[in-house]
């Protein structure tokens, strides 16, 4: 069943030297499946997610025939109803986490005023339940990073943080911009294993923008991949080491591998042609 | 004889119920022009060793040694000519009102060098960005270029050590493999010595000669980056790194 | 023609080709940002007025602002020769609007030059520097913050002697603390950030961090509340004016003009309000200017 139809979706940005196009008529659905996104800095992909949410801020300009979330047009919807749709129905976990927190509040009055909002309970039963949640992403000593700032925590507690909080409202569908970028593999393969059973038991909709390949591979059912606000190619994750775009095998390529040792990774040879091609559906 | 050496390094913030043993114990030592990987769980203290050497790190005991001079209290300006620092995170370490330009010139006279103009466009060059970028602001540059401006920045001092805190976790591969061939080159150039943090083994794996592998603040195992190809570790949560990583 | 357009073209840029450029290149870019903003344009538009109006007053004032013609109190709008008509002592009411413009100008100048840079001051180097430089300067502020402004106001002018110069340097004493504490709490949260540490990285001093890196972002804020605050400083000074604190009867000051009229504001508004009026006009300028002046002065948000 598809959660989410996107159809031609634009997102432009215009300015004195003329209109840049940041997605170009991108088109995909999702349904209750962990579906990756891929590409390069700039390919549009956090601008993609931002766009189901219509966050797009001006003079940013969004269009799209069709966003649907089960059947429901959110292209039509106002900022009002938007807000309802955010957070409750789809949520987002944004790319810099250090960013989307309040720097001059504690972590702890983050969380609780985050599950407050969403659920009526005192204030004891709050602070229970983000404990709770800050150890389900493995952070040690939650008590006191409750007390903590965000300006006290390592890259990687900042991004857990996010995660922690995203897992509140319980949405029918999950955006994680680059959700584990700076985590280690144990503790990635934990948030994982979260996300993971979120889309088995409750049947959310996953899509994981990541610029990690082998770890789309493993870890996705399907994967887009993007370039020049366009998608090059669409593909099953676990057949993306045998892509046959010459952009995705370029990016595989450039990665470090520990079997194999070299002086030089190899470095992107970009074709002008692949950003004229025209964008393959990843529409099912 | 080594130019960076760590013995028994305690860091810990705050004071009471909230403090925070963020380092515990921790020794190591790197040679000249060697390349040493700090790898490890989230949290366990790896950029805070790099803030420590550097003085960004209010309370430390131990001893710090750099190129045979032992390192208390502040540090003379002649130490940052010779150790420069790489942040975690592009997109936090410039300033949101400098241009590359005012960046680069202001470290350039702060190290008192007087052919700026020179330097701004050789820096700018060498980390492969060009003229192009020289008066753009930060909210104009990617991450991967934003990472090169802090490359440069970190080299306009020309040190003889750099420490890189996670260099490349927040860029894309291609950008990555661009700037780790970057590192690789200025490191024969320049005969640099890295300490490089990382969470991703197989960049530790083509960077470092060495690595050490942390956890909860203390350093529980040094391993010679062939053991790491080998996959032979000895602590148990070594292995279990390694075994996830592949 | 072609000529401008070159300079345009050189202007508009996208890369500059030395220091000296960029800088052009970025002041006439946020010009152009600015001029794009029609209600900062305004605001901009009346505060060249109020100057003009200012330098030109003995030229422009029909009568003089002082001249009473007890016989011919009260006049109503448009009455013989006395467009704005007259106030209860018969003088001209444009005139006294007129000259009233240097009063206030005087007033906005000096304050808006002591308050925000003594609480910027303040605000940096109690956040940069932390510890009990932090405590001893908020206590300060704290203290000031404690009482009413236009009390401390009185107090400061009952020792310094009335007068309208007095009037201000009252103002801005009491009008510091509020930048003071913002200028803090943007210091803390930058101070933690990378870009900070990475200079200090370089060997920069504390001096060099606060007036280099620390004001630059918030001086936009800063210049931002001032200018919403402009108001609230125009009727302070016309307070203490009435109070007998400021400005002296005879001069013509806007505020001073509003209390005057008050007592015969059912049977001649006109006396009371169109003062209130030209008070009005210019807060709002200052409003709109300071909105358009923080989407100039802020490269990022503009962006975003
Ligand atoms: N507010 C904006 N104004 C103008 N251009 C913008 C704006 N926001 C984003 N862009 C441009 O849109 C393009 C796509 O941006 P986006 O953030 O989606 O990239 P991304 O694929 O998420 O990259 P990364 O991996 O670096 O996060 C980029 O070239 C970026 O410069
Ligand atoms: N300024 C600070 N105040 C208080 N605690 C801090 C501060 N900076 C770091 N810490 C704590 O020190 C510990 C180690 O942090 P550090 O940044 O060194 O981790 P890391 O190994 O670099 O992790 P990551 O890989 O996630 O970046 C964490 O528990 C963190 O909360
Ligand atoms: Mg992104
Ligand atoms: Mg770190």
């Amino acid at each position: 069943m598809t959660l989410l139809d996107v159809e031609n979706l634009w997102v432009k940005f215009p300015s004195r030297h003329g209109v840049f196009d940041a997605v170009r008529g991108v088109s995909f659905t999702l349904g209750k499946e962990r579906l990756g996104i891929v590409g390069e800095s700039g390919s549009g992909k956090s601008l993609t997610g931002r766009a189901i949410l219509k966050l797009i801020r001006p003079p940013g300009i969004m269009t799209a025939d069709r966003i649907s979330l089960e059947g429901d047009d959110l292209m039509p919807k106002s900022e009002r109803d938007m807000q309802a749709v955010r957070g409750q129905r789809i949520s987002m976990v944004m790319q810099d986490p250090k960013f989307s927190l309040n720097p001059v509040m504690t972590i702890g009055e983050q969380i609780m005023e985050a599950y407050q909002l969403h659920n009526a309970v005192g204030k004891k039963a709050a602070f229970a339940k983000a404990v709770e949640m800050l150890e389900a992403v493995s952070i040690r000593d939650a008590p006191r990073v409750m007390r903590a700032y965000p300006h006290e925590m390592s890259g990687g507690m900042g991004q857990r943080i996010m995660i922690a909080m995203m897992l509140i409202p319980n949405p029918q569908i999950l955006i994680a911009d680059e959700p584990t970028s700076a985590l280690d593999v144990s503790v990635q393969r934990q948030v994982l294993d979260i996300m993971d059973n979120l889309v088995k038991e409750r049947g959310m909709g996953l899509i994981f923008i990541s610029h990690d390949l082998n770890l789309v591979a493993d870890f996705c059912d399907r994967v887009l991949i993007m370039y020049a606000g366009r998608i090059v190619e669409v593909c099953d994750a676990d057949k993306l080491r045998e892509a046959k775009h010459p952009y995705t095998q370029g990016l595989l390529n450039s990665l470090p591998r520990l079997d194999e040792p070299c002086a030089r990774l190899q470095v992107l040879k970009r074709d002008p042609a692949w950003s004229e091609a025209p964008s393959v559906s990843g529409r099912i | 004889m080594s130019m960076i050496s760590v013995e028994n390094l305690d860091v810990w913030f705050g004071r009471g119920r909230d403090r925070v043993d963020a380092v515990k114990g921790a020794s190591f030592a790197v040679k000249r022009g060697e390349s040493f990987g700090l790898v490890g769980e989230s949290g366990s203290g790896k950029s805070t060793i790099l803030r420590a050497i550097m003085g960004l790190a209010p309370d430390w005991s131990g001893q710090i040694t750099v190129d045979g001079k032992a390192i208390s209290g502040r540090r003379e300006k002649g130490f940052y000519k010779q150790v420069q620092m790489v942040f975690q995170d592009p997109y936090a370490s410039l300033h949101p009102r400098h241009s590359v330009d005012q960046v680069l010139g202001e470290t350039l006279l702060l190290h008192g060098f007087t052919d700026i103009d020179d330097r701004v466009v050789k820096l700018l060059d060498d980390v492969g960005l060009g003229g192009k970028f020289r008066f753009r602001y930060p909210h104009q540059l990617s991450g991967g270029q934003r990472q090169r401006v802090a490359i440069a920045r970190a080299l306009a001092a020309e040190p003889e050590i750099l420490l890189l805190d996670e260099p490349t976790s927040a860029l894309d591969v291609s950008v990555q493999a661009e700037i780790l061939n970057l590192l690789a080159d200025l490191r024969v150039e320049h005969g640099l010595t890295y300490v490089m943090v990382s969470h991703d083994l197989s960049v530790v794996g083509h960077m470092c000669d060495q690595l050490a592998v942390m956890k909860d603040g203390e350093i529980v195992e040094i391993m010679a980056v062939d053991a790491l190809r080998a996959m032979k570790a000895v602590h148990p949560y070594s292995q279990h790194l390694l075994e996830a990583s592949v | 023609m072609s000529e401008t357009q070159n300079l345009r073209a050189w202007l508009l840029t996208d890369t500059p080709t030395s220091r000296r450029h960029a800088k052009y290149a970025a002041a006439y870019q946020g010009w152009l940002s600015f001029r794009s903003n029609t209600m900062a344009m305004i605001g901009l538009w009346i505060l060249i007025f109020l100057v003009f109006v200012a330098v030109a007053a003995p030229l422009l004032a029909p009568h003089d602002p002082f001249e009473q013609t007890l016989s011919n109190r009260l006049q109503g709008l448009n009455s013989d020769g006395h467009i704005l008509g007259t106030d209860s002592l018969g003088r001209d009411i444009l005139s006294r609007l007129i000259y009233g413009s240097r009063i206030t100008l005087f007033i906005v100048g000096l304050v808006a030059l002591i308050a925000p840079i003594t609480g910027l001051l303040v605000g940096t180097v109690a956040g940069y520097v932390g510890g009990w430089t932090d405590t001893v300067l908020m206590r300060i502020t704290d203290i000031f913050l404690a009482f009413p402004r236009l009390v401390l106001a009185l107090a400061f002018v009952a020792a310094l002697g009335a007068g309208i110069e007095n009037a201000v340097l009252a103002i801005s004493l009491t009008a510091w603390p509020p930048y003071a504490r913002m200028a803090r709490a943007e210091t803390l949260t930058i101070r933690s950030s990378d870009y900070i540490s990475a200079i200090q990285l370089q060997g920069a001093g504390p001096m060099r961090i606060i007036t280099k890196h620390i004001w630059p972002l918030c001086i936009s804020s800063l210049i931002v509340r001032v200018t919403l605050d402009m108001a609230g400083i125009i009727l302070a000074a016309a307070g203490l004016g009435f109070l007998g604190l400021g400005a002296q009867p005879p001069s013509p000051e806007w505020g001073a003009m509003i209390s005057e009229g008050r007592r015969f504001i059912l049977d001649s508004w006109w006396v009371a309000t169109v003062p209130g009026l030209a008070i009005f006009t210019v807060s709002l300028a200052f409003n709109l200017l300071g909105d358009g002046l923080r989407d100039v002065l802020d490269p990022k948000d503009a962006e975003k």
